[in-house]
C-alpha cells in the first residue's frame, strides 16, 4: 500500500523524506553532511512533537480515518482466542461490515461485535468500507440475544462512518434495525463495555455504542453527525469540516467532559498506526478490568446502572411549573 | 415611478407574506394546497384539521393541534412544560444556537418542540406527546430527549398506555453528542415501557428523519402514519448523492413504508383518533370485561 499522509503532517512528511534522502547519501565522503543530518533530525524531532502534541478535533479525526489504524479485525487477532465468527441474520443476508463472534479474552468467554473496515480495497469493498445495511444491525442484535441466553459478556468495537444511506438500506428499515439494537442494548442482562477504536459515527455508531463502560482511544471520535455533513449544513461547504469538528465536541476528551465516556488510552504520538502493538495490548487491559469489576455486579444493578447513565446524559433548563 | 416598481410595490401591498411553514396560520388567511394547487380559505382548511377539502393533502399541524386532534375534548393536562434547551457546547456556526433557540421560543410559544402530557384517548389514561417541527426542526437534544423519557417514566409510573406523534429533523445537531445520547436514552424508557406490559402507539408525521426515526418513534407496538408522510432515516439528498441515481417515486413514504413492512398502516388525520382508541381497546391491561 502507497504510503498515506494526512493534510496536516505533509511538512514533517516532506522534512523527513529531505532526511532520508541525505541519510541516503555517502556521508564517509561528505563530512559536512554529518552535521546537517544531525540538524535535521533535530528539527524533525521537534517538529514532531509539535505537530503531534495538541492535535486538533479535526486532526484527530483525519487519524481516526487512517487505513493503517488498528482496527476491529486487529484486536480481534491480537486480543481473543478461540474465535467462532456469527454470520446473516437469518432474515436476509450476512453483512460484512459488522463482525460478531464468540471469543475468549484470557480466561473469559465473551460476544465480540465490531464494525469492521477492510484493510485492502478488496475487503473494503465487501465490507462496504465498515458502514453497515440493515443487515449488520440485526445480526448484531442476533449476537446480543446470544450473549443474553448464555450469560456471555459483550464486548464492541466501534469504527464506522455510520449506518450506510443507500437507497435499499431505506426500504429494508435502517432507521427499525438501529433503533431494535438501542433497545435490545439498553437491558441486555449481561456486562456491556465499548471501545471506540477509529470513527464513531453517529446512530450507526450508536447502535452498539453504548452499555456498561465506554473506553476511547485518544484519536478515536463518536459524534451526531459527520463533520463534512455538519459543514455542508452549516455553510453548504464540505471544506469547513474543521470548524464542524471544532464545534461539535466529538474527541476523547470532549467525551469525558461531557460525562460519556470513562476513560481514555493514550496512542502514541502520531496516532496509533505508528505503533499499534502497545495500544492494542493497553485495550484489552482495560477491557479485561473493566469486565472483572462489572462481572462483581449483579445483574439487576448492572442494569440500573446502565440505565442510570443514559438518564444522566443531557444538558436543559427546567423553570419553575 | 417606472411601472415595473409601482407593479411591485402594488404586490407587496397586496400579500402578507408569512414565512414558515403555514402550521400557524391565521383564519382571514388564503393559501394555495401545494398538492392540488387550488386556492383555499384557511377558516375551512382549519376546520378540516388542516386536510386540503380537494385532494385530501396533509398540512403541517403544531404540535397542541396534534394532541387536541387525538385525545377526549378538554383531557389533556400538560407536564415538564418549563423543560428546555440551554447551549451546553456554546455551539455557533452561521448563527448561534442560543438564537435559534430564542427565535424558536419567540414564534412557537414554546419552550421545546416537544408538548407532553397526561390525557384521555375513548376514556383511557395515556401518556402523550407531540413533536413540533417549527421549532429547530423538531430535531432532538437533551430537553425533548428529557421529556420523552420522562413520558416514558410517568406511563410506567401510573400505569398508562404512550401514544406520541412524531416529527423531526433527527438528532439536534447543535447539542453534539449529548443529542446523540438521547436516542438511546429514549429507547431504553421505551424498552422499559415494553417490559412494563404497557401498550405504545406511534403517528409518524411529515416529515420523521435521523436519529428519531431511529429510537423511540419505531419502538412502539404499532406505528402509523399519516398520508404522504417522509419518514427515513437518511434524507432523501444524502440518498440520492450516495446511489447517484434519480429515487423512486413515493421513496420514503407512509404508502411505500407500508409495503414494505415497515408500519402498520397509513391513516388519515379524521380518522388517526378511532385507530389509535381501537389499538388501545384491545391493548391496555385489563381490557375484557
Amino acid at each position: 500500500m502507497a504510503r498515506f499522509v494526512m493534510e496536516f503532517e505533509r511538512p514533517l512528511v516532506e522534512l523527513e523524506d529531505k532526511l532520508d534522502e541525505l541519510k541516503a547519501l555517502d556521508v564517509a565522503s561528505l563530512p559536512e553532511l554529518a552535521a546537517e543530518i544531525e540538524d535535521l533530525e533535530r528539527e524533525v524531532e521537534r517538529l514532531r512533537e509539535t505537530l503531534y502534541a495538541a492535535l486538533s478535533p479535526w486532526e484527530r479525526v483525519q487519524v481516526s480515518r487512517h487505513p493503517a489504524r488498528p482496527k476491529t479485525d486487529d484486536y480481534v487477532a491480537e486480543l481473543f482466542t478461540d474465535v467462532v465468527e456469527l454470520r446473516g441474520d437469518r432474515a436476509y443476508g450476512d453483512d460484512e461490515a459488522v463482525f460478531t463472534a464468540l471469543a475468549t479474552l484470557g480466561a473469559r468467554r465473551v460476544v465480540v461485535i465490531g464494525h469492521r473496515k477492510g484493510r485492502t480495497t478488496k475487503e473494503n469493498v465487501r465490507r462496504n468500507f465498515g458502514s453497515p445495511h440493515p443487515e449488520g444491525f440485526r445480526k448484531a442484535r442476533r449476537a446480543m440475544r446470544l450473549a443474553e441466553k448464555f450469560s456471555l459478556p459483550v464486548v464492541t468495537f466501534l469504527d464506522t462512518a455510520g449506518a450506510y444511506p443507500g437507497l435499499e438500506d431505506e426500504e429494508r428499515g435502517q432507521a427499525w434495525a438501529i433503533a431494535e439494537c438501542l433497545a435490545t442494548l439498553s437491558d441486555l442482562p449481561v456486562p456491556v463495555v465499548v471501545v471506540g477504536i477509529g470513527e464513531g459515527g453517529s446512530g450507526g455508531a450508536l447502535a452498539i455504542g453504548f452499555g456498561d463502560r465506554l473506553i476511547m482511544l485518544e484519536n478515536a471520535y463518536y459524534s451526531v453527525i459527520s463533520p463534512e455533513m455538519c459543514a455542508m449544513i452549516l455553510y453548504k461547504d464540505t471544506a469547513r469540516a474543521a470548524e464542524s469538528a471544532s464545534a461539535l465536541a466529538l474527541t476523547a476528551d470532549d467525551l469525558m467532559r461531557l460525562g460519556i465516556a470513562d476513560e481514555v488510552v493514550p496512542e502514541p504520538l502520531g496516532g496509533a498506526h505508528r505503533d499499534p502493538a502497545p495500544v492494542i495490548v493497553a485495550v484489552g487491559e482495560r477491557i479485561t478490568s473493566a469486565l472483572e469489576a462489572l462481572s462483581a455486579e449483579d445483574t439487576g444493578a448492572l442494569l440500573e446502572n446502565r440505565y442510570g447513565r443514559l438518564r444522566a446524559i443531557g444538558v436543559f433548563a427546567e423553570g419553575d411549573g | 415611478m417606472p411601472i415595473n416598481d409601482w407593479f411591485k410595490q402594488r404586490e407587496s401591498r397586496r400579500y402578507t407574506v408569512t414565512s414558515g411553514s403555514g402550521a400557524d396560520l391565521p383564519d382571514g388567511v388564503w393559501r394555495t394546497c401545494p398538492e392540488c394547487r387550488k386556492t383555499l380559505y384557511q377558516g375551512d382548511v382549519a376546520r378540516s384539521l388542516s386536510v386540503c377539502p380537494h385532494c385530501a393533502h396533509h398540512f403541517e399541524l403544531i404540535a397542541a393541534d396534534r394532541i387536541e386532534a387525538l385525545v377526549d375534548p378538554g383531557s389533556f393536562e400538560e407536564t415538564n412544560a418549563s423543560v428546555g434547551s440551554v447551549d451546553p457546547l456554546r455551539f455557533s456556526a452561521v448563527k448561534p444556537y442560543t438564537e435559534s433557540l430564542a427565535a424558536a421560543r419567540e414564534s412557537c410559544g414554546l419552550a421545546e418542540a416537544a408538548i407532553t402530557g397526561r390525557a384521555r384517548i375513548g376514556d383511557r389514561a395515556v401518556a402523550i406527546g407531540a413533536l413540533d417541527f417549527r421549532f429547530v426542526g423538531a430535531s432532538m437534544g437533551s430537553a425533548v430527549g428529557e421529556k420523552v423519557t420522562r413520558l416514558f417514566e410517568l406511563a410506567i409510573a401510573e400505569r398508562r398506555a404512550v401514544v406520541l406523534v412524531v416529527a423531526s429533523g433527527g438528532a439536534r445537531m447543535q447539542e453534539g453528542m449529548l443529542s446523540l445520547m438521547q436516542m438511546a436514552k429514549t429507547a431504553a424508557a421505551a424498552e422499559r415501557l415494553a417490559r412494563a406490559g404497557l401498550p405504545y402507539v406511534s403517528v409518524l408525521v411529515n416529515p420523521t428523519y435521523g436519529g428519531v426515526t431511529a429510537s423511540f418513534a419505531v419502538l412502539a407496538d404499532m406505528i402509523f402514519a399519516e398520508p404522504g408522510a417522509l419518514v427515513g432515516f437518511a434524507g432523501p439528498r444524502l440518498v440520492e448523492q450516495t446511489i447517484r441515481r434519480s429515487l423512486p417515486k413515493g421513496f420514503q413514504s407512509a404508502e411505500s413504508l407500508v409495503d414494505h413492512g415497515m408500519i402498520d398502516g397509513v391513516v388519515p388525520r379524521a380518522e388517526m383518533r378511532g385507530r389509535v382508541a381501537a389499538v388501545l381497546g384491545y391493548l391496555v391491561p385489563g381490557g375484557d370485561v
